[in-house]
């Protein structure tokens, strides 16, 4: 039923695109350790790690708002898990929630501010990126004096979170960090398009005061987003620490740009109300492919940031193409009611006797 | 006109003040059902506070708004929407990169399933939309995921109001419904306005446009500077009258006397 053309209003064909195309250009110049089961699983784990932050932050940024504190946020959840079970040894069924459960406050705070204060949550966020920061390395360097923390990760964690994923009984180089960003996929699109969430969301990004008027919950909605992504934020946090065995208070600044770029070349729209997570889902392969499909070319690896910065640019600006297209739907059928015809074909027709 | 009844909403003595200014100075109004109020004024009169006062948005400072004889406080516009108000913003106030399925029940989404596991039935939804847009007479529309965005000002207008109707609106408010649309599209949208008022609604029309006003308007109410200036029925006022009232009154006739003496005298001819 949906035709090909149909299939390229969607918001996700852009991004699909995108990351069809850096796979071609890094599978021809990186030809033939591009398809090796190492490289792949180099850029899916990075593509998996990324992704645990950019679903959710997607879903912040299609309900208009942006999230850039999710890098504090992933270390504040890392070193809360790290200095309960590394530092103080306890075990992980207390350290685990607690660390999802700072980052998932961060978030909550995150979210109440913007709501009462109504400033921007670009403002807020940046303020939560570095007030958080400060915070975890006061708190850190105050409990443990220093600013890293190794952690003894158990062998439970690391079978689910962290470490790498057991297949026919061998350890693969592919993580279990993959495995959660599939379960994230799932939720977060169940969220978008099977809920009424979903719509509200949707909704909100689109204009709030409209969906205010029609009924829809903005304040409680904005904030159950942020604590999506400080969920997320945290949970990443947590998983780099039991793949590394250590948090650093320094750890995930970097997630900060790299979220956003993921989720804008996976065809969200910046100011929001349009999007979709399987697009996110393709911008997060493609970042993932840019930065490590480098390296399996022999070029240096700085090349891969200009990639990104001009990947993120034509993303952009091929997305407000494909969005006119969706908004354009239904020209094929234009020639319909006689009222509205007269009013446009007017003008045109009389252009075209001069 | 019978004067006895109660109305559907009573506007008694209602002020709006914004730090030290008075949006809306002493008002009172009343809106019955199968009846067009048209709300006219110029810019700053206090249309659109009245108008957010009745939808929810603001409370008023003073005075008390009852509906159906009842006084009730409108702290917010979920408040509004439980008592049949419904307010249609400009340009139908919609989601333009929604599909029509999805924007038309925001906040109202038929749901299907069980308890967590309940998702929005996208597919009634869109049956829904499809049927209510052919019977407003927009024929165009076949298909529930269209993008609104993809629809004229006047569809779109439309959809709002077939949505207010859908969800069992008693008082219709629409905000400039026709400003901005061609003169084929703003009549559509007035005709969709009158089988409103027929089936019974109250409608609040704010509008610029004088003839539209007088086309479906049984009741105006004029304001100026926050105040009611005046408050009459079809009929009882000419066009004139109207048009003057609108500008602001004695402020348009000075204009006019200024005007008179820049293009010089005798020149000044009929409104």
């Amino acid at each position: 039923m949906p035709d090909l053309k149909n299939l390229t209003r969607r918001p996700e064909f852009a991004a699909f695109v995108g990351t069809l195309f850096v796979f071609i250009f890094f599978g021809y110049f990186g030809w033939p350790t591009f398809t090796t089961p190492l490289v792949i699983a180099g850029w899916l784990n990075v593509a998996a790690e990324l992704g645990l932050i950019a679903l959710p932050v997607s879903l912040v940024m299609i309900a208009g708002h942006l999230d850039l504190s999710v890098g504090s946020i992933l270390a504040a959840g890392a070193m809360t898990y790290a200095i309960i079970t590394g530092h103080f040894g306890l075990p992980d069924f207390i350290g685990l929630p607690a660390g999802l459960a700072v980052g998932t406050f961060f978030g909550y705070l995150n979210g109440l501010i913007v709501t009462k204060t109504k400033l921007s949550s670009f403002i807020v966020t940046l303020s939560m990126l570095f007030g958080l920061r400060g915070l975890v390395f006061g708190v850190t360097r105050l409990t443990t004096s220093t600013v890293l923390v190794s952690v003894k990760v158990s062998e439970t964690v690391r079978n689910t979170l962290g470490g790498r994923i057991y297949w026919m009984g061998e350890r693969t180089t592919f993580e279990n960090a993959i495995i959660l960003w599939v379960i994230m996929a799932i939720v977060v699109s169940w969220i978008l398009y099977q809920t009424k969430y979903g719509n509200w969301i949707f909704a909100l990004g689109g204009d709030e005061t409209s969906a205010r008027a029609a009924g829809v919950r903005v304040n409680r909605l904005t904030i159950a987003l942020f604590m999506g992504s400080g969920f997320g934020s945290a949970l990443l946090g947590i998983t780099q620490v039991a793949l590394f065995g250590s948090a650093q208070v320094s750890a995930g600044q970097s997630y900060v740009f790299y979220s956003i770029i993921a989720v804008v070349v996976g065809g969200v729209l910046l100011t929001g109300g349009y999007g979709s997570p399987i697009g996110v889902i393709f911008g997060t392969m493609t970042f993932a492919i840019v930065s490590q499909g480098i390296y399996s070319t022999g070029w240096d690896s700085d090349w891969s940031s200009l990639i990104l910065g001009l990947l993120l640019l034509v993303a952009v600006l091929s997305n407000n193409t494909f969005r006119r297209l969706a908004l354009s739907a239904g020209d094929k059928i234009e020639t319909k009611t006689p009222e509205a015809k007269s009013t446009t074909s007017k003008a045109p027709a009389e252009l075209k006797v001069k | 006109m019978t004067e006895k009844r109660t109305p559907y909403i009573g506007v008694e003595n209602v002020s709006k003040v914004f730090g030290g200014y008075a949006a809306l100075n002493d008002v009172s109004l009343e809106i019955h059902q199968g009846e067009v109020l048209c709300l006219l004024g110029d810019n700053g009169a206090g249309k659109s506070t009245l108008i957010k006062v009745l939808s929810g948005f603001h409370e008023p400072t003073s005075g008390t708004i009852r509906v159906e004889g009842r006084e009730h406080l409108l702290k917010r516009p979920s408040d509004a929407a439980d008592l049949g108000i419904s307010t249609v913003h400009q340009f139908g106030g919609t989601f333009p990169l929604m599909s029509l399925e999805r924007s038309f029940f925001v906040g109202r989404e038929p749901t299907k399933g069980w308890g967590p596991f309940k998702v929005f039935d996208r597919k009634t939804a869109g049956e829904i939309v499809v049927r209510e847009m052919q019977a407003m007479g927009i024929t165009r529309v076949t298909d529930g995921s269209r993008l609104v965005g993809s629809l004229s000002g006047g569809e779109r207008q439309v959809s709002a109001i077939a949505r207010a109707v859908y969800f069992g609106a008693k008082v219709m408010i629409l905000d400039e419904p026709t400003a901005a649309l061609g003169v084929k599209e703003a009549a559509h949208v007035l005709r969709i306005i009158m089988q409103a008022r027929n089936r019974g609604l109250a409608v609040v029309l704010v509008t610029h446009n004088v003839t539209h006003a007088m086309t479906v308007g049984d009741h105006f109410a004029i304001l100026i500077r926050g105040r009611k200036a005046d408050d009459f029925h079809k009929g009882e006022r000419t066009r004139e009258e109207i048009t003057d009232l609108m500008a602001g009154g004695e402020a348009m006739a000075e204009l006019e006397a200024e005007l008179a003496e820049l293009s010089g005298a005798g020149k000044r001819t009929g409104d």
